[in-house]
């Protein structure tokens, strides 16, 4: 859903990048209490797995395709803030070398998918968690469902900013329902591989999974080592 | 609570170890950025199929970062396309793992919440904590 430069006019692209700023400023700071020695290196394993991982597009029918956002999946792994620095660390580097995503769209992109993307992805997770069992095995289908949701929200996110800040004229109707249409179907495939991802990591290291940690005790650690586990 | 196995974890199995861990997922970032994305769809994704079906695509600008050398996902000088793509990819997830483990760490709580059974973590010359602690 990566954004380029001139859907939107200079007020809406200087806004969306001062929103850009302040939440990356607030990110830092609450990311502090997300990440410690064990999880800041997972941090930069997420954001490149995501950086990858977004280069896969997968094809959706009728000539369109999606790629991961990867907002859900960074948020129930190293925590929503931390994520929020993931995925827009990933859009800097996409932007500066890749040419993907415009350079005067960062801000936008941040906002869409590094805010919205991760954010709304991780209140639903916490949502569903809430209703299911109380485990560790919970974590994944409730990841997923973050996930599911997360993508077409970005996408009403990006339609609605359209609407005050976009450079052209549309049928607003007709492109709300394209995009959040596309991007539910493009949200399955961003909840088949966020479950997958998720499930993988919970079940090989659930210690270093955010959204598990009231789950594993902590402390679980203190098996019985003949030697080093190095 | 009924018999939650994960607060009672069973500490007899095996473990992926933190080094094993990272290297497979490391190895799998590769993979995906280097290989997997030789065969990602063409098809445009579903923002621009969307800009294209009602008529604003023709707003998009090049971006200024047009000339890098990684441009488009592909490396400049390298004609194999499978290459090309290869090398972008991976250089580009090299770049982001750097910059975000350097500011993940920058930006971490010293010291970890378990004691860590992995003595690298323990290792920050500048942690506050009490040297028993490590």
């Amino acid at each position: 859903m990566h954004v380029p430069d001139g859907f939107f006019n200079a007020p809406t692209s200087i806004a969306t990048g001062a929103v850009a700023v302040v939440a990356v400023g607030y990110a830092l700071r609450r990311a502090h209490r997300e990440l410690d020695d064990r999880t800041a290196p997972m941090a930069g394993l997420v954001a490149a797995f995501i950086f990858a991982a977004q280069m896969v597009n997968f094809p959706v029918g009728a000539g369109t395709s999606g790629h991961l956002l990867g907002g859900a999946l960074a948020a129930v792994l190293v925590g929503p803030w931390a994520a929020v620095l993931c995925i827009s660390t990933v859009l800097l580097v996409q932007g500066l070398f890749m040419a993907d995503g415009g350079l005067t769209a960062l801000g936008t992109n941040i906002t869409l998918m590094g805010l919205v993307g991760s954010l709304v992805g991780y209140a639903v997770f916490r949502l569903v968690l809430g209703v299911l069992p109380r485990r560790v095995g919970s974590v994944a289908p409730a990841a997923a469902v973050g996930a599911l949701v997360s993508v077409p929200v970005a996408a009403l996110a990006f339609t609605a900013l359209f609407v005050v800040g976009g450079t052209a004229d549309f049928d607003t109707g007709a492109v709300l329902k394209a995009m959040v249409g596309w991007h539910a179907v493009i949200g399955i495939g961003e909840a088949v591989v966020t479950g997958f991802v998720v499930g993988a990591v919970v079940t090989s290291r659930p210690d270093l999974v955010y959204g598990a940690r009231a789950y594993v005790k902590s402390g679980s650690s203190l098996e019985i080592r003949t030697g080093a586990t190095r | 609570m009924s018999a939650d196995a994960t607060s009672h974890q069973d500490s007899s199995r095996p473990r992926v170890s933190r080094r094993a861990f990272f290297i497979a997922g490391l190895l799998v970032t590769v993979l995906v950025a280097g290989f997997v994305s030789y065969y990602a769809s063409s098809h445009p994704d579903g923002l621009n199929f969307v800009a294209e079906k009602h008529g604003f695509i023709a707003k998009e600008k090049e971006s200024k970062a047009a000339d890098s050398p990684f441009a488009g996902y592909s490396t400049k000088g390298v004609d194999n396309d499978r290459l090309s793509g290869g090398l972008a990819g991976v250089a580009g997830a090299g770049l982001v793992l750097v910059l975000m483990t350097g500011l993940g760490l920058a930006v971490r709580r010293r010291g970890s919440d378990d004691g860590d059974e992995d003595a690298a973590g323990g290792s920050d010359a500048s942690s506050t904590r009490a040297p028993s602690q490590a």
